[in-house]
This record gives structure tokens, sequence and C-alpha cells, in this order.
């Protein structure tokens, strides 16, 4: 029974040990983390932002992530979106007894690689083992901490009338990669998982214009959820246009197959600025440099007019509300 | 993608939209009788693209939103039972019954479990041989076929542990009653596309011929919709009302044989009981003889009686779901409309089921209109 996490890899004694030193520091290793003390210490000077995120998807492993590049992605993006730069990371893994050694491997690995490109380090962590049957696999909690540039100055409140609104790429991937995973729905599209740090593609459009107002990742919800959050936030309305949003073709489909209006369906690589309109075209220019952002496009804009509420041109035309995700995304019976 | 943006296309919409103006010389009511068409109007803003002259309303086509409060509170007590694996598809399982819902027998403690494809349920019984695995039969003659599969493939597979409780309905016999009822003029009826794709065009002969209504097949895609729309302009205008099919890709006057053969083979026809309309005769199917075995209603009679018997049902007060479905009102008639009912907090099923006409009212503003 060498290959799967039992009870006693909670324990605190030697099982835990080797587990921390054996499966989580030879690829999460830093000078910081090494010490292994109670708390990670360290030095850090200006406006700090700090996040927290737990993440229990299921199936753990789907296509373009696995929950490991997640939660990494997840934090960085939380952070990303104060318009801070992510320095420091905690990782907190809750596993259930009996999963594979294998598998938790991969899933480091994957934490590993994810930090390396966002250039974070965790820092600080911890393991529980529960009994089989009280958690679903694995559970990870990421927290995060980053610095923010003196000038920048971003919020949900900060849309203002004649703004911008930019998407940074096609919507709806990982909610429909993780779709067509889960059991009941083995449907194959070729659609994989977004799921990204987007914290350089933050700083790139930083270094076109400080000019950005506000910026949020579209997660659960979707876009029509953040839109709706930065409309009561600013008291603004908001207009967009459906035929500017990108969607890849295999979503299209399967939203159309599942009955779900893809806005409403998670991301987890994606953001949406709303920025000073004269800066708009400099910001969109310089985001599409990033892999990232290649898709960006402007999506519509902020006005006045029906505070708090978002409006969609439709492609047909005529306008109607676009309201945030009231419970769960369900496929359609008939 | 070739097979939906070319039925989106804004030009063609608009000139289309223009041709139904140009035509439209009296007011005219339709009904939608689908709740998907409900949808996509509300969701690509027909309702504006259309001339002041066309009033369309919602008919009793979501069929989550018809199914009967008893029927619910059936499933909700067998859910409650030892030993049992409850199946069934999306929303149902959040519709308030008269005192709980499957999603509240869920949180207490009941395995209720949503699937996709009723296949899935047959695989979950022949996962757990020593539970008894039952799948909530809602739906139309869409679902209908594939629920009947899965039914053969169980008998043939001798999945023992495996029921359906047909709660299953069939649409012409409801229109004929809607249009026997009387309490709304309709001029035409959009006809339900996925439903006619399966039993074809001829059943609906009879609203033309004896009502003097007229009846055009739809698709459910904006174009789609538009074009039906035009076709029933052009029908009530001339005065020569008929069952015409403007989803020439999907449905055949003869229906698909094969799903009709399956359908045959396990379910006989039996009256069935419509939320808002009552016990309509004819208008159910239930599993026949031969397959009765698999009867969720047999397997667990005695609950089916008590259900029955206690008379629990219950409708919430205020609640305008029964004439939102018989076309008698709008979801902007009820005094609940996004006042107290909401999705979040939803009152009737109408606003539960996202086929619902009163969620897609709410979903895709129509107030804002």
């Amino acid at each position: 029974m060498n290959d799967t996490i039992l009870l006693a890899h909670g324990s605190g004694g030697k099982l835990s040990h080797e587990l921390v030193e054996k499966r989580f520091l030879p690829f999460l290793t830093n000078p910081m983390l090494n010490k292994l003390d109670d708390s990670a210490i360290f030095e850090a000077n200006g406006r700090l932002a700090f996040t927290t995120d737990s993440y229990v998807v299921n199936p753990i492993f789907f296509p373009g992530g696995d929950i490991g590049k997640l939660a990494i992605c997840g934090t960085v993006n939380d952070l990303s979106m104060s318009g801070a730069k992510p320095l420091y990371l905690s990782l907190s893994a809750i596993i259930e007894e009996g999963f594979s050694l294998k598998e938790l491997e991969r899933v480091v690995q994957s934490i590993e690689a994810v930090a390396k490109e966002a250039e974070v380090s965790i820092i600080t962590g911890d393991t529980k083992v529960v009994n089989h049957g009280q958690a679903d696999k694995l559970f990870i909690n990421t927290s995060g901490i980053g610095i923010i540039p003196a000038e920048v100055d971003i919020s949900g409140a900060n849309a203002k009338d004649g703004d911008k609104i930019i998407l940074s790429g096609t919507i709806g991937d990982h909610g429909i990669a993780i779709m067509s995973q889960r059991e009941g729905l083995r449907f194959s599209v070729p659609v994989e998982s977004d799921c990204a740090p987007l914290n350089k593609l933050v700083a790139q459009m930083l270094e076109a214009s400080l000019k950005i107002h506000c910026l949020r990742d579209p997660t659960r919800g979707g876009l029509a959820t953040t839109l709706n959050e930065f409309a009561e936030q600013s008291k603004v309305g908001i207009v967009i246009q459906e035929d500017k949003i990108p969607i890849e073709e295999g979503v299209k489909a399967a939203c159309e197959l599942l009955g779900f209006d893809p806005i409403y369906v998670a991301n987890e690589g994606k953001l949406v600025a709303i920025v000073e309109p004269n800066d708009a075209d400099k910001i969109l220019a310089q985001m599409k440099q990033n892999t990232c952002g290649k898709d960006a496009a402007i999506i519509g804009e902020v006005i006045s007019e029906h505070p708090g509420r978002v409006i969609m041109k439709t492609k047909l035309g005529p306008s109607r509300i676009v309201d945030m995700l009231s419970g769960e995304l369900l496929p359609r019976i008939c | 993608m070739k097979f939906i943006d070319e039925y989106q296309n804004s030009e063609l919409a608009t000139k289309l939209a223009q041709r139904i103006a140009d035509r439209s010389t009296k007011p005219i009511r339709l009904m939608e009788f689908c709740g998907g068409h409900t949808h996509a109007i509300m969701r690509y803003g027909i309702r504006q693209l259309v001339p002041k002259t066309v009033e369309m309303r919602s008919g009793p086509g979501c069929p989550v939103c018809v199914t009967a409060t008893s029927d619910l509170d059936k499933a909700i007590a067998i859910a409650h039972l030892p030993g049992v694996i409850i199946t069934t598809f999306g929303d149902i399982i959040r519709v308030p019954g008269s005192y709980s819902s499957l999603q509240q027998a869920k949180a207490e403690g009941a395995d209720i479990r949503v699937v996709y494809s009723i296949m899935d349920a047959v695989e979950i019984a022949k996962a757990n041989p020593r539970k008894s695995v039952i799948f909530i039969g809602i739906g139309f003659e869409t679902t209908a076929p594939t629920i009947a599969a899965s039914i053969i493939k169980a008998k043939k597979e001798e999945v023992e542990n495996f029921y359906v409780l047909s709660l299953l309905k069939l649409t012409p016999p409801v229109m004929k009653t809607l249009l026997d009822l009387g309490e709304v003029k309709l001029d035409g009826i959009v006809g339900p596309g996925h439903v006619s794709v399966i039993i074809g065009s001829y059943p609906y002969e009879f609203i033309p011929r004896n009502y003097g209504v007229a009846c055009v097949i739809s698709g459910f895609e904006p174009l789609d919709i538009l074009l039906c729309i035009d076709k029933l302009v052009e029908q009530v205008e001339s005065g020569k009302p008929q069952v015409e099919i403007a989803y020439r890709r999907g449905v055949k006057p003869q229906g698909n044989k094969k799903a009709l053969e399956s359908m045959n083979e396990v379910f006989e026809i039996d009256g069935a009981d419509w939320r808002g309309i009552g016990i309509v005769p004819q208008s159910g199917l239930k599993i026949n003889q031969k397959y009765q075995h698999f009867d969720a209603d047999k397997a667990f009679p005695d609950l089916s009686l008590r259900a029955k018997r206690s008379n629990l049902e219950k409708e919430p007060r205020g609640c305008r779901c029964g004439d939102i479905l018989r076309g008698v009102a709008t979801p902007l008639e009820c005094k609940l409309f996004g006042k107290v009912c909401t999705p979040e907090k939803p009152v009737g099923p109408c606003m539960v089921s996202s086929e619902g006409a009163c969620a897609a009212y709410y979903q895709y503003g129509a107030s804002y209109e």
C-alpha cells in the first residue's frame, strides 16, 4: 500500500514528514519554504494585496489543466485583478485517505510548472488527511500576497461613463471543458480549459496605461455576472454587443446542445477590463501581444443610463437585459 | 459555425421582420407552445422585431412546469424511502411540491442524482444492484422515445432494479384542450419543433380543420421563429389556416418511425394531470403490461395511493403559473413576478425551469422593453 495516501500520512509523525519532504518540497523548493518553520518570514514594502480561495473541482484532472494549476492560477489571478504583482503563495492540501500518490505527484508537478510560469513562490503550506468519504480526493486552498504599484487604482467601483470594456479572449472554455468530463455528460468536445496565470498580461496592460479602472476575472457565473458586479458597484449602466464577444466553435456547439448561454459559463484564464476610452486601443494592442490576450476585443462601453443594469445588443439588433446567473446551470430537457 | 450562424443572420432577420410588418394588417394572437421557443424569443428580442399587431403568448410546453404537484409529491415520497436512488433531469429537482422539493429531500439525505441521459440512470442501476433506481420520467414526445429505449434495454439486460415513474405527456391532446377551453382566442400556433421531429405534422391537422387556427412548426433559431411567424401571419391574413412545417431540416410530416415504434412498444396512452390545467384525457404515457416490472407506479403502489388519498396537493397562493401555462396571462400580469417570485426564490414552476415562461421573461428583462 505504498502508492496511496494513508490516514497515517496525516498523523503528524514520520509519514507526514515524508509526505511533505518527498512529495511537495522537491518540486516547490525555495529558501523560504525549505526552512519548514511555523511561519514564512519575508519583507515587503508598499500597499499589499492579500487573497484566498479554495479549490474543490471535480474531476481533478480535466482537458487543459488540473486542480493544482487551477489553485495557483486562481489566486495569482485574484491578486492580479487588483493590479498587484503576485509574490508569495501558501498551499494547503486536504487529501482523502486512499488518494493515489501518483496523482498527487502529478498535481504537485503541475503546481510547480505554473508557479514557475507565473514567477511566484509557495513559501508556506500544510497537509491534512481525512477519512475516506470525508473529502473528494483532493481539496486545495491557496492564499497569496502581492504588491500594488503606487499609481495603480483598480476597483469594481471605478467604472465611469464613456469607459470602454475589454474582454481578454474567448469565453466559456473552462466551464465546458469541465462539464464534458463530468459523469453523465460524456461528450467529446475539442475544448480545453483556459486556465492560465494572468499576472503578466495585467503587467503589460498597466505598462500601456495606468488608466485601467476595473479588472476582474469572470470565473463562476461567467462574463454576465462580472459585468453585473461592475454595474452595481460603480452605479453605472453597461452596454455590450453580442457579436463582439469571442467564443470558440466547440464551446458554441456545446452550449447550443445543452441550452447554455456562454456568457454564464465559467472561465479561468480570462479578464474583463474597464478602461479610459482614449487609452482603450493602446491597451488592446498591448494585450494582443500576450498569448492570454491574443483574442482580446472591445465588447462594449459604460453609460450613465440605467445604472446597475447590463444590456446586450443581440446579434439580431434588439437589446435585452443580461442578468446575473441565478442558481446552477442545468441542461435543458426538451 | 455553419449549422447555427446562418440561422442567426441579422440581415436576413431584418428582411423577414420587414416582410412580416408588410403582411400584417390586423392584430393577431399567436401561441408558442414550446418553452424553448419562449426562451429563444426573449433571448433574441424577437418581440421587438415583429410588428405591434403580432401578440405572442406562451403555452404549456415546458415539461417541468406542467408536472402536477401531486406527481412531484409522489416523487418526493419515493425519494425518502430507504434503499432508493432517484435519478432525473435538470431543473425538476428545484420545483416546489406541496411541502418540499426533490432538492430539499436531497439536502435531507435522499440520494437524488441529476443525469444528462436516461441511459446513465440504467448504468447507475447496474452499478448499485442492491438499490432501487427510479428515473423520474418527465417530458413530452421528445424524451419519450429515449425513455422507452432505456426500458427496452433494461429488460434485455435484466436490470431488475431500474424503474421509471412515467409523467410523460403528449402535446396534441393538450392543444385540443386549450382550444376547447377557449379562454384565450388564438389565431395561430407556433408548433413545437423537437416534438414534431418525433410525431411529424399530421397529428396537428385537427387544429386548422376543427378550430380554424393556423399551425406552423418551427425550429429554435431566431430565423426559424421569424419564418414561422411570417407563415402564420400569411395564413391568418389570407384566411386559409393549415399545418405547415417551417423546420424542414428537422421535421418530416410522418415523423420518426423508429422513435414512434419504441414508444408504442413500451407505453400506452392514458389520462395525465397537467399543472394549471388538470386531468387531460389521452394526454399521458404510462408503461404497458409487457414492461410493467419497470413501472415505478406499480413497484411502489402503496405510496402512489397514499399520495393520492392524502390529497396533499397545494398550489402556492397568488401564483398564476396555471393561467400562464394556458396562455390566459403573461408573466408580467402575475403580481408575484419579479417581486416575490424570482429565479433565486421561485414560487411557481414557470420561474424554476429554465424553459419556463416566467424565467425567460425575467432573465431577458421583458420589463425593460
